[in-house]
């Protein structure tokens, strides 16, 4: 596997994404307890932890589909959580892919891509058609543009929501566990998408646990526990040679798989 | 204000009124009582015709089904109670509503039923006369079970119609519910048993609305 | 007269059946007329009440709810008794058409919002969650993404529903509405033979097996692809 050294000149762009302080609570249980992140541009920051870590959460925070209850949060210099932002101009700077996908069923794999180019750039038809294509042939499904989602497979689902994400031409993308609701002999092609946007400079920010994958294309891993980020730093110091006790177990416990 | 008070919510034509309302009320719970389990036996032994009778009988089955499902009851109702008479079949109220219910709600209990005896696995019948089960003893204690529990908010919600349809009985004169209370309203032109009677069936039904929607709900999540 | 030619003279009297099958065919008209009012009228009512539901305003879905529940638990004549027979003293007299229309609409409209909600509460969570992190607004996502879906796997309730509901254009006779069932009466009386009642049930025949055939095809047609 191959990775573009880190640019020492990505580390001293301002941040593009900057979450300062986020608290979240559901109920009696509080799963972000002021946690801090940001990410640099063209940077891949990696989320690890235990589930129930708040890693997910965080994740989903930074898009707003979860309304963090104190904090802040820039995306590309826009306050998020202000009451003043145009939370659905903000959204479509920010990409999502989620572990279970989401496509529309009732659209085929084009339309899945075009309805935001369509309705939130107010695209017309023939641009936001090719914009489709495009993004399509790039998670290489150009041949199955007019397929409906249930006539694909799980690693081809998730690669058409990779493209109904980079489509919009987002700053930043967010990957919610894309490989955990895929049989084992499919992850490898998503995984290959991803690096592909990595290569061309994607800022993302990814929540998995695809070790390997990490170990290889991360920037920096960050270890969350309990709500809490425990510690982060590049990716051979995370995983050859953690610092927090936490972080050792959950290497260790990893490893053994 | 006070007009409308006096046309729809007259406690003086209310205290008059009651007792026949009350009376009615009784005849529609008596009434139900009657119907739902005529149209339960008459949906067994249609489900039954339909899923496991030879195919001739299946078939007239499904059509039988499609028949008194496309007949509007008061329109058989009123077919049995003043149709019949000319031929010299004189069956009354009581008979006009007992066969319509059993025709009708016999249909709709049958339909529901059929698709939940559908749906139950054909390897439970197997695996039920595996064990020496007859296939009359598998499908009482095996198979109408399951199917009951799987279409059960249909089986409530159908019942829920079917009391609501004793009203029909007021056409031929059958002293009940609503009956009564177009008796007293016509006694003392004013519209409060009527409204009372709507209040009625309110109370009565609402919990079984309520029940039905719980289920319906609970059914919707499992999927 | 023989047993078989009694019957035969009482419930298929050619003769009878001739003189009154325009004023059945007129019934069937009006019964079709109002039965289509009902469904548009109904499923549309029953569509906005949905709508309004999914805003998620507390105070006006306890509205919605009871409003449904209301006409939900109320036999369908009985609403029509009470808007033929007891509105007048308001002051507020109706047609019996207009009472039975009004009644049935209201009614469709109860079970349909019931069954349009459950749809929309069926479409999974991760759908609006997709939607929404590519900027589509609350509105867009549920027109365009959820509404779609929703109204799909709703088509199979909702026809057996709108079926089961238009045959109570038959209620109409009670309120002097000279749909089928009323004109057949009608002629029962003018003719002293019940043949027309026979007419009036094959004009039901006609009209309504096709739609439950119709529903049938619909519930296996239209079963999600997943």
């Amino acid at each position: 596997m191959t990775r573009p050294a880190p640019s020492p000149a990505a580390a001293a762009t301002r941040p593009i994404v900057d979450a300062r302080g986020l608290w979240k609570r559901f109920g009696p249980l509080t799963v972000l307890k002021g946690v801090d992140l940001s990410v640099a541009e063209r940077e891949l920051v990696f989320i690890i932890g235990p589930s129930g870590s708040g890693k997910s959460t965080l994740l989903r925070c930074l898009n707003r589909l979860e309304e963090p209850d104190d904090g802040s949060i820039h995306v590309d210099g826009i306050e998020l959580l202000s009451r003043a932002t145009d939370i659905n101009a903000a959204r479509r700077r920010i990409g999502m892919v989620f572990q279970s996908f989401n496509l529309y069923p009732h659209m085929t794999a084009r339309q899945n891509v075009m309805l935001a180019l369509r309705k939130v750039l107010k695209q017309e038809r023939a641009q936001a058609e090719e914009a489709a294509a495009r993004a399509l042939d790039r998670v290489g499904l150009a041949e199955r543009m007019d397929h409906y989602p249930a006539q694909l497979s799980g690693g081809q689902q998730q690669r058409v929501a990779i493209a109904r994400a980079i489509a919009l031409e987002p700053r930043v993308m967010l990957f919610d566990e894309p490989t955990s609701a895929l049989d084992p002999e499919l992850v490898g092609g998503v995984l290959a998408v991803m690096r592909e946007l990595r290569q061309d400079g994607m800022t993302m920010v990814v929540v998995s646990h695809e070790m390997a994958f990490a170990k290889a294309a991360a920037d920096r891993v960050v270890f969350m526990a309990d709500g809490e980020k425990l510690e982060e730093g590049p990716p051979a110091q995370i995983f050859g040679d953690p610092r927090h006790e936490r972080t050792r177990a959950f290497i260790r416990q990893i490893d053994r798989h | 204000m006070e007009e409308f008070l006096f046309a729809f919510l007259n406690g003086d034509i209310l205290r008059e009124a009651w007792p026949i309302l009350w009376q009615g009320f009784l005849y529609t719970l008596a009434l139900s009582a009657i119907t739902v389990p005529l149209g339960l036996a008459g949906g067994v032994i249609l489900a039954l015709l339909s899923t496991s009778g030879p195919r001739g009988i299946r078939l007239a089955a499904a059509a039988w089904t499609d028949l008194f499902r496309a007949i509007p009851p008061l329109v058989l109702l009123v077919f049995l109670y003043a149709g019949l008479p000319f031929a010299g079949i004189d069956v009354g109220a009581w008979g006009a509503v007992a066969i319509g219910f059993f025709l009708n709600t016999g249909a709709y209990y049958g339909e529901v039923l059929r698709a939940g005896i559908g749906s139950v696995p054909a390897g439970q019948m197997e695996a039920a006369r595996s064990t020496g089960l007859t296939r009359g003893q598998a499908l009482r204690h095996v198979i109408l079970p399951q199917a009951v529990r799987n279409v059960l908010p249909d089986l409530v919600s159908n019942t829920l119609e079917v009391v609501k349809l004793t009203s029909i009985a007021s056409v031929v004169a059958l002293p009940e519910l609503l009956f009564q209370a177009r008796q007293a309203q016509n006694a003392t032109y004013n519209a409060t048993p009527i409204v009372a009677a709507a209040v009625a069936y309110f109370l009565l039904l609402w919990p079984l609305v309520r029940l039905i929607s719980r289920l319906e709900n609970k059914a919707m999540a499992g999927r | 007269m023989g047993g078989l030619e009694s019957f035969l003279f009482s419930f298929f009297n050619l003769k009878v059946m001739g003189t009154y099958l325009p004023l059945i065919a007129q019934g069937l008209g009006l019964t079709v007329i109002l039965a289509l009012l009902i469904v548009v009228s109904g499923l549309a009512l029953g569509l906005a009440l949905a709508l309004l539901r999914a805003c998620g305003i507390r105070p006006l879905n306890w509205l919605i709810i009871f409003v449904v529940d209301l006409f939900r638990a109320l036999p369908p004549l009985v609403i029509i008794v009470l808007l033929f027979f007891g509105l007048p003293a308001m002051g507020l007299g109706m047609s019996g058409f207009a009472a039975t229309w009004l009644s049935l609409t209201l009614v469709l409209m109860a079970f349909a919002e019931e069954i349009y909600w459950a749809g929309i509460t069926a479409v999974p969570k991760g759908q609006w969650e997709a939607a929404r992190s590519t900027g589509l607004g609350f509105f867009q996502t549920l027109r365009l993404v959820v509404l779609p879906q929703a109204l799909r796997i709703t088509i199979p309730p909702l026809t057996n529903r709108t079926i089961a509901i238009t045959k109570g254009t038959a209620l109409g006779s009670v309120v002097g509405v000279a749909e089928i069932l009323g004109a057949a009466q009608s002629a029962m009386s003018f003719s002293a033979n019940p043949s027309p009642l026979t007419l009036g049930a094959i004009a039901y025949l006609i009209l309504f097996i096709p739609v439950v055939a119709l529903g049938r095809w619909v519930e296996t047609r239209f079963a999600w692809k997943r």
